[in-house]
């Protein structure tokens, strides 16, 4: 493999039911520090059907290039097609670094392409960084749980590839002076061959707000004493913007469903905040949250390992000091109204 | 119809302990387990097995000799027979290279309909070896499964869980799936399903065995490298108070999230 063939930076940008999604200008900033280290251009794919928004917003948000793939055979999801398109466009452009959120689609897309591509790819990462003398991407994950930081390379594969944790990065200062060049490609109809059908998406109430994408999140465990406490939880997150999460003894008594358990076996979260309610703390748990920027612990229980990875904690009744924060919350509100 | 589950020993991430002062875990006497999301992919084959006639399910693991344990934890579940890819070629594997070998190990046992992973191992937990496994065998994978709607000998109708709600596809057999938590909920293994994995033998497959390239596996079939490893800190030495007076206490939350610009 001639590695010095290789150049540029991509990101792999996310269309959800015909509009561009947050997660793809997060991509931005992750590959803005890359392309500028590396001095090559950055770049995002986009790959549609009929692709509402803006593709400047891209540039506006530090894209240099926009690769437009926009076929009636993009609507939906099919990681067949998909992926033969990546494919195909990694070979004529040579990116040396690809890196994709890891949401469901990128945990699926980018697989699926670096099998295709016999090259390296490194899920989940928190960190990304370079050595610009060999121009290796440096990426660091947690594994077995949090516990342990592992940095990776790719040393002798191209392009090098790498998913990373959503909303563990801001998106850039918007540019609106800043310009770019779109490429816009077509393929055969041979590349829309697909082995599967797409049927139907059925919204789904439950993960209206999935943790995974939200930058505040607010969690709760066996603390609450009962599902219905969990309401509580929501009117917090409604004013902090955020989602709910819970502790996996929480979803196992059946008080809110899997999609929202945090934790080894539920979602891992980086979030800007993270707020454990009557949640003690298992490793399980703290592995799923650790790395938030900020944490934010309420439990009765003094020695409950929760409060050791918090920035603040109150040790009291979470069944009492819910209402009394979420009605001082309110007040907040409405004085800045 | 032939369906095989691929499953994983990890740490028996439940009897790990966090040393305080580190914040690395303690492994007691390194104890391992069938990795806890491939639980699910066992029980889905199994419930297919016990729906329809004629289906045989075969459970597939890479790992050193002691994974037996999961491949006969998997026959206990109702599992029918389970093979165990163990050699010290396939030592220090990263995802596409243990995906090769287990793409190898699939084609050689022959003729599966359906192949089932769980979402991801808890101890790497990369989720990659699924979706690699099904393109490296050229055929399709249905990520984030939650439901099996439909089952024809041509194709499964499911559905997948993904941000802001459930997306159903069909896809051509054969084909790969990868569960999620919300699919089922595990069997314990009854006695006569423990009597039957004990006297089960779990064949082991060499690189030899299964005919794969040796470039391609271990640590010579691995394009990523660790550069190192290290613990963090998780301990952040923050401010805990103590309830005296609700209002003051929440007061000081309040006025936390607001220097913390949550507010």
């Amino acid at each position: 493999m001639l590695k010095n063939e290789y150049r540029g930076v991509w990101t792999i940008g996310e269309v959800r039911n015909g509009e561009i999604s947050s997660v793809s200008y997060e991509l931005l900033a992750w590959g803005k520090k890359l392309a500028e280290k590396l001095k090559v251009e950055l770049s995002s794919v986009i790959l549609g059907s009929d692709i509402q928004g803006e593709l400047n917003e891209l540039f506006h948000f530090g894209a240099d290039v926009v690769y437009v793939v926009d076929d009636e055979n993009l609507e939906h999801f099919l990681p067949d097609v998909h992926s033969r398109i990546y494919e195909a466009l990694v070979k004529e452009y040579k990116p040396e670094i690809i890196i994709a959120s890891a949401t469901t689609y990128g945990r699926t897309i980018m697989p699926m392409l670096a099998a295709k591509l016999g090259t390296g790819l490194t899920a989940d990462c928190t960190k990304l960084d370079v050595d610009v003398k060999e121009r290796i991407l440096l990426q660091t994950r947690p594994a077995i749980g949090g516990n342990v930081m592992a940095t990776i390379k790719t040393p002798n594969h191209r392009p090098q590839m790498a998913t990373v944790r959503p909303h563990a990065q801001k998106a850039l200062v918007k540019d609106e002076k800043k310009d770019g060049k779109i490429i816009l490609k077509n393929y055969p109809s041979e590349f829309y061959k697909s082995k599967y059908r797409w049927v139907s998406f059925e919204r789904d109430k439950s993960v209206d707000s999935p943790i995974q994408e939200s930058d505040v999140v607010i969690s709760g465990g066996k603390g609450l004493k009962d599902g219905k406490n969990f309401k509580m939880l929501y009117d917090l997150a409604k004013k902090l913007n955020g989602a709910v999460g819970a502790s996996r003894a929480a979803v196992d008594m059946g008080w809110i469903p899997y999609s929202h358990q945090v934790g080894l076996s539920g979602k891992t979260l980086s979030p800007r905040f993270y707020m454990a309610v009557g949640i003690s703390g298992a490793v399980q748990h703290i592995a799923g949250m650790s790395s938030s920027e900020v944490i934010v612990a309420i439990n009765k229980d003094p020695d409950a390992a929760i409060f050791k990875v918090a920035d603040f904690g109150i040790v009291g009744d979470a069944l009492e000091i819910l209402p009394v924060l979420i009605k001082k919350l309110s007040d907040e509100v409405n004085e800045n109204d | 119809m032939r369906i095989a589950v691929l499953v994983k020993e990890v740490p028996a991430t439940d009897k790990v302990k966090m040393d305080e002062k580190t914040g690395t875990m303690i492994r007691s006497g390194m104890e391992s387990e069938l990795n806890p999301l491939d639980m699910y992919a066992v029980e889905e084959a199994v419930r297919i097995k016990e729906k329809f006639e004629n289906v045989h399910v075969v459970a597939i693991s890479m790992g050193p000799p002691q994974a037996v344990n999961s491949l006969k934890e998997a026959i206990s579940m109702g599992c029918d027979d389970g093979y165990l890819m163990s050699d010290k070629n396939f030592a220090g594997s990263d995802t596409l290279a243990t995906a090769y070998a287990l793409s190898a190990a699939i084609q050689k046992l022959g003729n599966f309909d359906l192949i089932f992973t769980g979402e991801r191992a808890t101890d790497g937990e990369t989720g990659q070896v699924g979706p690699s496994v099904a393109t490296q065998l050229g055929i399709p994978v249905v990520t984030y499964v939650s439901k099996i709607e439909k089952i024809s000998d041509e194709f499964v109708r499911v559905c997948r869980s993904i941000e802001g709600g459930k997306e159903t596809v069909e896809v051509e057999l054969p084909a790969l799936l990868s569960v999620v938590k919300e699919i089922n909920e595990p069997r314990i293994p009854n006695l006569a399903g423990k009597i039957a994995s004990k006297s089960k033998k779990v064949p082991l497959l060499t690189a030899n065995d299964i005919e794969v390239i040796l470039d391609k596996v271990g640590l010579s079939g691995s394009p990523t490298r660790v550069v190192k490893v290290f613990y963090p800190k998780l301990s952040r030495d923050g401010k805990i108070i103590k309830v005296r007076d609700l209002e003051s206490a929440v007061n000081e939350l309040v006025e936390f999230m607001k220097q913390k610009g949550v507010i």
